[in-house]
């Protein structure tokens, strides 16, 4: 925005110049913090891979960096977070989708003004409260139908499930609102019901936006912490994809709770361990930097589409 | 009318129209929609019955102990205030002053929305990896400490930033702009219109973002590990540069705990604690706000 400027005061055009500046290095200092989070990342990682070659980390099946014999194979990591991305996915997109059609195509004005902030609720409560719940809660209760461990890849999914819930919900039903009102009214004048009308003109037509709420769902997934270092166990394994039972009933290991249980641990010094901590760390901000991206660019064509 | 329209199924291209389906759907929309809520509200019932009898003035006002009647929170509970108030007198001026750049000063050219973009992005990294940059950063280049009240308020502060400036720059763009050009009509410069034109209207909105992101930073758990803060500490922190636990923290180190009453028991009471104070957290956040859209 631009304004004239009848000042010709000195001093106060230069106090609004530091404060222009001022203000641009709180803004530079976002941009700060990414290339701060990818040096930090980098320089250990780099230091890691001097005694671990990036081949052994990437495909190696075997992940234990402080027993004998030590290995550091990401696979088994990798595998354990795609246990509990898949289960929570199982549970938060088609509820997430459900909610979303619900409050963007039934719901009343009066209906929706208190159940989104309810469901909003769902992404706010802390992790390690959730982790907590899955731990002493849904696994004991589960136990009685499943035969279940402690440390279970099951419930810490479920748990992961309802806290992405209002992810998808919230973004969905966004794209679903921004759906002209005319294509629901020719759709309606063909003589289609509301079902009709949701699912096959207002999802398809919101659909760009539905998917980027998955993906972006399923990156806070991948990077959720406390509920998988607390529920799911400290179990790194490679999972057998024609097993479902091995693999949700039994005790697993993320990259996020290896990332824990090193940090946790005393690894004094700068051994190998304490450095795979940042290898590690590296992967999952790649994988949760490139889905976040891929979301950003999904959602940006549909906000064209309808403009 | 109903049973009309059921028997009296066309066909069109969008298939069979049945009202049965049409009602079932609409249940199942309604039955997905409050799953999550019931099962949440099931949880936090259990624990708010398991918290009785454990949840009382010596746990509140006890260090932790290995006996679980013994068990308190002091130390988290003080460490948890600690480390918020370090993180909103970091957070608030540079949240507000980056969201004041964007808003007013930048102009839309690729690097306003490179820094956008990268906010956006900065939002979506996971707190864990936050938590090894404050590792890097906080704890091996800058050297204070690790586990302390500082490094832990400094790191968890980058990871509510995002949050902070975006909230903070709806606030400032809600201010009608009639008001900015009123200002420079009466001779005002850029900064003089920021400063008793812009902040002040936008200043309500700006309090409920930046306190909303607060209840987020107080649950953060996973950043907190990797700086090495202790899961439990003995004493209140007395210094910036002390060791310090959180609630969060505790919670999950006493989940551990085998005991049944640690697990249901002293485990339950801290997680009471911790939402009733992000509950009231929270409500300050929307009362401000409820107050502001009353005036306006």
């Amino acid at each position: 925005m631009s304004q004239p400027d009848f000042s010709h005061d000195g001093i106060r055009t230069a106090r609004g110049t530091a404060f222009r500046y001022l203000f641009m290095l709180c803004a530079l200092l976002s941009i700060l913090t990414t290339v701060a989070i990818v040096a930090t990342l980098l320089i250990d990682a780099i230091d890691f891979f001097a005694t671990v070659s990036p081949i052994e980390f990437l495909t190696g099946t075997r992940w234990s960096p402080t027993n004998d014999p030590v290995a550091f194979g990401v696979l088994p990591l990798i595998s354990g977070t795609l246990i509990i991305t898949l289960g929570s996915a199982l549970v938060a997109l088609p509820i997430g989708l459900l909610t979303a059609i619900y409050l963007s195509e039934y719901a009343s004005e009066r209906r929706r003004a208190y159940l989104k902030p309810a469901l909003e609720v769902l992404a706010g409560v802390p992790t390690v409260v959730y982790g907590y719940f899955a731990l002493v809660y849904v696994t004991p209760a589960l136990d009685t139908i499943l035969p279940l461990s402690t440390f279970n890849a099951l419930s810490a999914s479920i748990m992961v499930g309802i806290m992405i819930i209002p992810m998808v919900s919230s973004i969905s039903e966004d794209a679903m609102s921004a759906v002209p009102d005319s294509l629901r009214q020719a759709s309606y004048g063909l003589g289609a019901t509301k079902f009709t009308v949701s699912t096959s003109v207002v999802v398809p037509a919101a659909l760009s936006g539905i998917i980027s709420s998955f993906i972006l769902a399923l990156s806070r997934a991948i990077g959720e912490t406390m509920i998988v270092a607390i529920a799911a166990g400290q179990t790194p394994r490679m999972v057998d994809l024609t097993d479902p039972a091995g693999m949700f009933l039994d005790s697993i290991q993320p990259m996020t709770s290896a990332m824990v249980q090193i940090g946790t641990g005393d690894i004094v010094g700068q051994g190998a361990a304490y450095k795979s901590l940042f290898a590690v760390g590296l992967t999952l901000f790649v994988i949760t930097f490139v889905m976040n991206l891929v979301s950003e660019l999904v959602a940006s064509r549909y906000r064209e589409v309808y403009r | 009318m109903a049973a009309d329209t059921q028997e009296a199924s066309v066909d069109s291209g969008f298939g069979q129209i049945s009202r049965t389906k049409d009602v079932a759907f609409r249940l199942l929309a309604l039955a997905a929609t409050l799953i999550g809520i019931v099962s949440l509200a099931a949880l936090l019932l259990n624990v708010a019955v398991d918290a009785v009898g454990w949840l009382d003035w010596g746990f509140l006002t006890n260090p932790p102990h290995p006996n679980p009647n013994n068990a308190g929170f002091l130390p988290a509970l003080v460490g948890s205030i600690a480390i918020m108030i370090m993180i909103a007198l970091v957070t608030f001026p540079l949240g507000v002053g980056a969201a004041i750049y964007l808003e007013e000063y930048a102009s839309d050219g690729y690097l306003t929305r490179f820094i956008q973009l990268n906010i956006a992005n900065l939002a979506g990294v996971p707190s864990v990896v936050y938590g090894l940059l404050g590792l890097g950063l906080f704890v091996g280049l800058f050297n204070i400490g690790y586990g302390s009240v500082l490094a832990a308020a400094f790191t968890v502060a980058l990871l509510i930033l995002p949050i902070v400036i975006i909230s903070a720059q709806e606030a400032i763009r809600s201010v009608p702009d009639s008001q900015r050009q009123a200002s420079y009509g009466m001779g005002a410069t850029k900064w003089q219109t920021i400063r008793n034109v812009v902040l002040p209207r936008a200043m309500p909105g700006i309090m409920t973002g930046t306190i909303l992101a607060l209840g987020r930073a107080i649950g953060e758990t996973a950043p907190l590990i990797m700086i090495a803060a202790p899961t439990t500490v003995f004493g209140v922190p007395n210094s910036l540069l002390s060791k310090v636990s959180a609630m969060p923290l505790q919670i999950y180190n006493w989940a551990s705990y085998p005991q049944t009453e640690f697990q249901y028991g002293v485990v339950a009471a801290g997680v009471v604690t911790l939402l009733v104070i992000l509950l009231t957290i929270n409500s300050v956040a929307i009362i401000i706000r409820n107050r502001y859209q009353q005036r306006t």
